[in-house]
């Protein structure tokens, strides 16, 4: 299995360098890659049904416990023909379709990546993997639908695609975790053999976070809208992704978790009702639409409720059903679409009104779409019969019986309109004249069409050999499935004859009611999407709100945002924390210290009120002068030599910087400064009071005396200052000596730009 | 003494912080000095005072007097003494050519990146 998904990705990685070697055959020698894997996955066949599960795995990260493990059953088995044997035409078939797309490398490439992906998450064991996978299906899908990236409308489906499916990997993500978290295991099949998993307190937040995830990915209603967008994507990725495989994904992890799940009340109440209401959603809004790929994308989201629908009921029969209808419409829908492709690239037209009479042009596509089509049409001996008696028996429930039997008018509808309607009739004036396309095109649709006749008739076989395995996967236990085309005049027959008669009366009235769709379109702009579209500006808003409330470039803004946060977190610490020393404790003030903290005092008034630069520097200068004799006092002479220099230095450098400056004036009003008081008068409260409280705190016993003791003994020098810094905290000295040759090699980069024209040029 | 420095430290702050509201470039680094006299005060307040006893050893003696000043805020304090005059001198330089480019020295006309 590993050497399987290791073919497929490599060959997706070379699939650029290939196309620049062999031209526009890469992609018929490239569709060999998934016709080996489909191979390989047959050749398990027996073996799967026979009970068995094929493992691989290796150490993935050993210091977590995760290992990268897959596991194949009968579900991830039916899945992974489905993704390898449909991929291997779908590849084939985009080398044709995109014959004049320079793109077309990048759009292979993507196509594989996506298949080695796909194959990942039905073959996935460890949960973590799973969800890698999964969101690697949601980026391709992103590449693929916004192949015609040129063109905004593939740009904002792509996007919006992403968003969605995104969004709700990040909830399977949370599920999957606490599912993991509950059950101790994080390997699928740890979780399914967990005991009393649905009494654990995390199980329900989890199901309902996975329920999300796969909502989102299969389409079901609210978050349906994406789908039928991103028929924005050339073709083959629509017959592919968004149709037999990747919107599946959420239905397989439905399927997945069932046996762990079923039993739950949350899955009976809210599956089966999800499922029903996005299949009879998708299954009207289809009735409206004229253009192919549109009628073919809703009905997709009708089918995918309908197997939400059935996984959501969990007896044996809703199962078997499930499995048979996923098998179906994989094979029916995929075709239809790929000859949704044809029609398209051959005709030039894509609204189904305008096309008629295309089978003497085009035969061979015209018997691979009649075929699906009377698959999709449910009529017998198709396999879509089978997949719709076994629907209606397993809906019970009157409701559901309802949604099913409206889904299978509808369905019947769209099948004429879309596989029949085109190549019968009066031909019809296209675009282009048509010609039948290079049998790379036509060979998949015909391939699944004969599939879709020939698992019907053989249908005493695909039961045990890939629907039993499956279910019995699904179910948890073995499950036998024996199909068969006549079950005698039952109920589901007199259903199928209803339905029948219906869709015949539905599509022959389209004509009639095709005033009244523009109103019908009207109504689903009120839709989820809406919902989407306002998320979407509202988060765009906020974002450029705070973007100007907060990045608005006004340095005296972030100052005071700064001192806000420091004053509000300091402030709290101080309120709560810390004891206030008792007054009157302390050193005893003595009269030079007063002068000296007069002087200080004093000049920095002089520099706040000063209206002369140079009487301001000079303010500076005496504070400066006065610390350092402070410094002198207090038996710190190198600090009081240091201070004196620097001083020095820096009233010269101001002098000299500012010398052809404009004179000081006011320029806030008198009101603005007194508001500027208030953070100012709150800065300077909280550094008196940290000044006090460090005071008194003793948290840790000083390194002091260790420099004192050591500097002569060990160092060998005399000044214990020194001491520090040139020889116990040298390194320290050296990043000082760093920030002082940055800001200097910054300094001397300032003066050596050329500014772009002084006074007021343009910008740099 | 304690108090009446923390009187001191608290107005040299508030004196930094107001300045650095101010719109003119000159005041603005008149501010940022006036913070950075402040937090030096406020470590070497935090190591606390002794008078006229400087961290040195005698010529004569292995180790330094019982009673002598810390070293470490010293330590700490000439680093800072340092590094705020290099912050100084870099914003200087940068306020120099912005007033050379943009003709103001008012850092409320400097809110775009357009001049």
């Amino acid at each position: 299995m590993m050497t399987v998904l290791t073919m497929l990705a490599l060959a997706g990685f070379f699939a650029p360098r290939l196309y620049r070697a062999w031209g526009a055959r890469t992609a018929g020698r490239l569709a060999l890659a998934p016709a080996l894997a489909f191979a390989y996955f047959a050749s398990r066949l027996s073996a799967i049904r026979g009970g068995e599960t094929i493992r691989a795995s290796f150490e993935w990260i050993p210091v977590l416990g995760f290992e990268f493990s897959l596991q194949m059953d009968g579900l991830g088995l039916l899945f992974a023909l489905l993704i390898a044997g449909i991929g291997a035409f779908v590849v084939w078939y985009a080398g044709a379709y995109l014959k004049e797309d320079p793109a077309a490398p990048r759009f292979i490439a993507a196509l594989l990546l996506f298949m080695t992906s796909m194959l990942g998450v039905v073959l996935a064991d460890n949960v973590i993997a799973l969800f890698v996978f999964w969101e690697l299906t949601s980026f391709t899908s992103y590449l693929l639908i916004g192949h015609h990236h040129e063109e905004e409308k593939s740009r904002k489906a792509a996007l919006q695609a992403l968003l969605v499916t995104g969004l709700g990997g990040l909830f399977l993500l949370a599920g999957l975790l606490l599912l993991g978290q509950a059950a101790g295991s994080y390997n699928l099949s740890g979780i399914l053999a967990a005991d009393s998993l649905s009494s654990h307190p995390l199980f329900n937040p989890a199901l309902a976070l996975l329920l999300v995830g796969a909502f989102t990915k299969s389409a079901q209603f609210p978050f349906h809208f994406w789908l039928p967008n991103a028929m924005a994507a050339p073709t083959p990725a629509s017959a592919y992704l968004h149709s037999s495989t990747m919107v599946k994904a959420g239905v397989y992890l439905l399927a997945r978790l069932h046996p762990a799940c079923a039993d739950s009340a949350i899955w009976q109440a809210v599956v089966p009702a999800i499922g029903a209401a996005t299949l009879v959603i998708g299954a009207t809004m289809a009735y409206g639409q004229t253009i192919l790929k549109r009628l073919l994308a809703y009905t997709t989201v009708a089918a995918l409720g309908g197997m939400t629908m059935l996984l959501g009921l969990g007896q044996t029969l809703a199962i078997k059903a499930a499995v048979v209808f996923l098998l179906a419409h994989a094979l029916y829908k995929a075709a239809l679409f790929l000859v949704a492709g044809i029609i398209d690239h051959e005709t030039g037209e894509k609204d189904v009104l305008k096309l008629g009479g295309l089978r003497r042009a085009l035969p061979f596509t015209a018997l691979g779409a009649g075929l699906a089509a009377l698959s999709m049409m449910g009529l017998p001996p198709f396999f879509g019969f089978l997949a719709k008696e076994t629907l209606y028996s397993a809906a019970q429930q009157p409701t559901l019986l309802a949604a099913s039997v409206i889904g299978g008018v509808f369905f019947l509808v769209v099948a004429c309109l879309t596989g029949l309607k085109p190549f019968f009739g009066a031909e019809r004036d296209t675009p282009r004249h048509p010609h039948e396309a290079p049998i790379a095109m036509w060979i998949g649709p015909l391939a699944m069409g004969l599939l879709s006749l020939s698992f019907g008739v053989f249908a005493p076989w695909v039961g045990p050999t890939l629907i039993a395995p499956a279910a019995s996967a699904i179910a948890g236990e073995p499950l036998t499935a024996k199909l068969a085309l006549w079950h005698g005049w039952n109920r589901e027959l007199q259903w199928s004859l209803a339905t029948l008669a219906l869709g015949l009366v539905a599509f022959a009235s389209l004509r009639a009611l095709r005033p009244i769709m523009p109103a019908f379109a009207r109504l689903r702009a009120w839709g989820p999407e809406r919902g989407y579209e306002a998320a979407l500006n509202g988060l765009v808003a906020a974002a450029g709100a705070q973007t100007r409330l907060l990045q608005n470039g006004s340095l005296r803004y972030y100052l005071l945002a700064t001192l806000l946060f420091v004053l509000a977190t300091g402030g709290w610490f101080f309120w709560r924390l810390v004891e206030w020393p008792a007054p009157g404790a302390g050193t005893p003030v003595r009269l030079i210290d007063a002068v000296i903290l007069s002087l200080i005092l004093l000049s920095t008034v002089g520099a706040i009120f000063s209206r002369s630069r140079m009487a301001a520097f000079a303010s500076l200068g005496v504070a400066g002068y006065a610390i350092a004799i402070f410094f002198v006092l207090y038996g710190a002479p190198d600090l009081a030599m240091t201070q004196l220099v620097i001083e020095t230095l820096t009233v010269i450098l101001l002098v000299l910087a500012f010398y052809h400056l404009p004179p000081l004036h006011p320029r806030t009003p008198v009101r603005g400064r007194v508001f500027d008081l208030v953070p100012s008068v709150l800065v300077g409260s909280l550094m008196a009071a940290l000044t006090l409280a460090a005071n008194r705190a003793n948290l840790a016993p000083s390194i002091s005396s260790y420099f004192s003791a050591n500097s002569w003994t060990n160092a060998y020098g005399k000044n214990i200052v020194n001491v520090i810094l040139v020889d116990f905290r040298a390194l320290d000295t050296l990043g000082e000596i760093s920030v002082l040759l940055i800001a200097g090699l910054g300094a001397i980069a300032l003066l050596k730009l050329r500014a772009p024209g002084k006074g007021g040029g343009g910008a740099p | 003494m304690e108090l009446l420095m923390a009187i001191v430290i608290g107005f040299l702050y508030a004196a930094g912080v107001f300045l650095m509201q101010r719109r003119n470039m000159v005041k603005f680094l008149v501010g940022l000095a006036l913070l950075s006299h402040g937090a030096n005060l406020l470590i070497f307040t935090a190591g606390g005072f002794t008078r006229g006893s400087p961290p040195i050893i005698p010529e004569d003696a292995d180790v330094a007097p019982i009673l002598h000043a810390d070293p470490l805020p010293q330590a700490l304090i000439l680093t800072a003494i340092v590094i705020s005059f290099a912050v100084l001198a870099f914003a200087l330089i940068l306020f120099l050519r912005a007033y050379q480019t943009t003709g103001t020295d008012d850092l409320h006309d400097l809110r775009s990146t357009d001049t």
